[in-house]
């Protein structure tokens, strides 16, 4: 199978959802200095996946779907959610996506094949071979696509789902964001594939499924990678393990901290745990959205100035998420009860 | 209505949801292993499945097909198996609608068995109701006779949330009654399966039909106990418990679960809240003992509530 490239017009989309979620992340950061308090709990960013994120996602059709974990914000913005209702749920607000109910780890917005995300790790991982079964007998060749870190593939429902969907040709392509680390702890530590110096995309081998590792920083390898796996799916032969390797720009999270503490992003962990100042300084050289933005004006593609325009269309639409987050109301107490049951 | 077994009755209430919904799911492990077997014969392998055993992946595929629109059922067959999956049953499951503000359903049955006590030893033989009932957004199901089997598993299939359905293996082969036809039995409503005057008796499960026994005994006394079977416990119909106590202002509670975590301490608390002084002594609770199930024989039947156990229990709160 061999995809065609996307065409112009798809990559300048490609690259305004990046930049999109880039900058919706931003604002997201910066509410922790902007405006203390508005933000609780935990949030973690996807700075560093966006071209794996957009990559993937390109390929979406009606009928599809997605899910993925607590690091959820890029898919629904490329998904079409609208950012304002998207920032109105991490601030905790009546306009939430989830009426303020799920936060910022729980992000969902069925109407656009988002179907859910768990925040505990590896647990979504079967809910999406659920969905692909659903998608297999109802034959209209709809796929989906299940998105997790490299934490995740220690985790038994990793494995169990693997065997089964591989099993039963579950159209589901499994997106596994390897970002070299789990919370604190290098992957090399935690991982047998990695310490013995092999790609985490072997493990598919275990589960009788094609595993490849693709540049998760590349939208386009990303996009002909998972679009491969995504042909396969539909055409009834099964799931494929897509190891995207990306870097995490930020820590895993804003601290943890009791109430009283501010909360804010610390450093990411390479430089905080590990001291390794230049590992990060060189993922941020090879910074995703700064490099697709390069080749593209190199290809003649965009120009720098209908780049320049895009970020700064996309950092009006963003300042009106926050504007519109804050001035809507929190939801009513009784809401509180309301849906514990269908 | 046709006599048939307990197990059989369950089946009976597959039947006729799969029948009557194509959406309808039931897989699990060493079930349909050949084309042959009943349930693929008659709806397909679309639609019924043998997994490996790999229960988180089982019950996290229900949730998935559920949330993209299927009604699955899952056989675990015992309860404790759901323990390998703890995650899936207690925090997914059941928090998908409400963290996405209603806008999925998670419509599915958990099947299984429990309270094994015929030599099963200590870890397949628990009353693990306790685990479950107090997960908001669980439904938690006791059948106890053959007709309620069928219609509350009917019931569970049709209802839009994730449903614990405890089938209790002691009474596998209980004959009863069961009605022909579509049946449903209600969620949070429970059945007064003897009506009574001197003392109230709640049980479930297996201990309904030791209760109605103990009842029978003291009949002969010349006491008039009313025994209540829940059939649901999440809900929990404390409307019907309370106005039995209203009229016998004595309560009896059995349990085969152990003490500490069990459904009759739920009871006994909402009853003291609620109408303690409708009470003429103090509410007494049956339960097994706080122990893991021993494997030998009388070790066993000593540490399970039975008939003699229930029956001193109504004489110690009637005088």
């Amino acid at each position: 199978m061999s995809l065609q490239p996307p065409n112009a017009e798809r990559q300048i989309w490609m690259f305004t959802q990046m930049v999109r979620i880039r900058t919706f992340e931003e604002r997201v950061k910066r509410t922790f200095i902007d405006h203390p308090g508005v933000i609780r709990g935990h949030t973690h960013l996807a700075d560093g996946a966006e071209a794996s994120i957009v990559g993937s996602l390109s390929h979406f059709r009606e009928g599809d779907a997605a899910l993925a974990t607590y690091r959820c914000h890029g898919y629904p913005l490329a998904l079409g959610s609208d950012p304002k209702a998207m920032m109105a749920e991490i601030y905790g607000r009546a306009d939430g996506l989830c009426k303020g109910l799920g936060g910022s780890m729980h992000l969902t917005d069925v109407k656009r094949g988002f179907l859910g995300t768990s925040g505990i790790v590896g647990a979504g991982i079967p809910h999406a071979a659920g969905a692909a079964w659903s998608a297999q007998i109802r034959r209209k060749g709809n796929v989906v696509l299940s998105f997790f870190g490299d934490g995740a593939s220690k985790q038994g429902a990793f494995h169990e789902t693997l065997n089964i969907a591989s099993l039963w040709k579950l159209p589901v392509v499994f997106v596994m964001e390897n970002n070299g680390y789990n919370v604190v702890t290098t992957t090399a530590q935690e991982d047998a594939s990695a310490a013995a110096g092999e790609p985490l995309a072997v493990k598919a081998k275990a589960h009788a499924m094609p595993g490849v590792t693709v540049d998760g920083t590349d939208p386009l390898a990303v996009y002909q990678t998972v679009g491969e796996a995504i042909e396969r799916a539909r055409a009834g032969q099964g799931p494929t393990l897509v190891e995207s390797k990306v870097y995490r720009l930020s820590a895993h999270g804003n601290i943890i901290a009791p109430p009283g503490v501010p909360l804010h992003y610390p450093e990411h962990e390479a430089i905080t745990v590990f001291g390794k100042r230049e590992e990060y300084e060189a993922a941020l050289r090879g910074d995703p959205v700064p490099r697709f933005r390069g080749a593209l004006v190199q290809n003649g593609i965009l120009t720098a100035a209908k780049a320049d325009e895009i970020s700064s269309r996309v950092a009006s639409e963003m300042q009106e998420a926050v504007t519109f987050a804050l001035n809507s109301p929190f939801p009513k107490v009784e809401s509180a009860l309301k849906y514990n049951f269908a | 209505m046709a006599k048939m077994p307990y197990v059989a009755a369950i089946d009976a209430g597959i039947h006729q949801e799969m029948r009557r919904d194509p959406d309808v799911l039931y897989f699990g492990q060493n079930l349909a292993t050949t084309e042959n077997h009943e349930f693929v014969a008659a709806y397909g392998a679309d639609r019924v499945r043998v997994t490996p055993i790999s229960e988180t992946a089982e019950i996290g595929i229900a949730i998935g097909a559920a949330m993209a629109g299927l009604r699955p059922v899952v056989e675990l067959y015992m309860a404790e198996f759901m323990l390998v999956a703890m995650d899936q049953v207690v925090n997914e499951a059941p928090r998908f609608r409400y963290m996405s503000g209603g806008q999925v359903k998670v419509p599915l049955v958990l099947k299984a068995g429990y309270g094994f006590t015929c030599g099963w030893a200590g870890q397949h033989t628990g009353s693990l109701t306790a685990l479950f009932m107090g997960v908001p957004g669980l439904k938690v199901v006791i059948p106890s006779t053959a007709a309620d089997a069928k219609g509350l598993m009917a019931t569970a299939i049709r209802d839009d949330n994730p449903v614990v359905y405890l089938h209790h293996y002691m009474l596998t082969l209980e004959q009863g009654e069961v009605p022909d036809g579509e049946y449903l039995v209600p969620f949070g409503k429970a059945e007064v399966r003897r009506a009574g005057g001197d003392v109230t008796v709640v049980a479930t499960g297996w201990m309904v039909p030791r209760a109605l026994a103990a009842a029978e005994m003291l009949a002969k006394e010349g006491i008039s106990a009313e025994v209540i079977d829940p059939r649901t416990v999440a809900p929990l119909d404390l409307e019907t418990i309370l106005k039995s106590v209203d009229k016998t202002g004595r309560v009896v509670l059995v349990d085969q679960a152990t003490r500490h975590a069990s459904v009759t301490a739920m009871i006994a608390a909402d009853i003291a809240e609620h109408r303690f002084k409708a009470l003429k002594a103090p509410v007494v609770q049956v339960t097994a003992a706080d122990t893991t199930i021993p494997y030998s024989e009388p070790l066993e039947a000593h540490v399970i509530p039975d008939e003699a156990r229930i029956v001193a229990a109504v004489r110690a709160v009637l005088m």
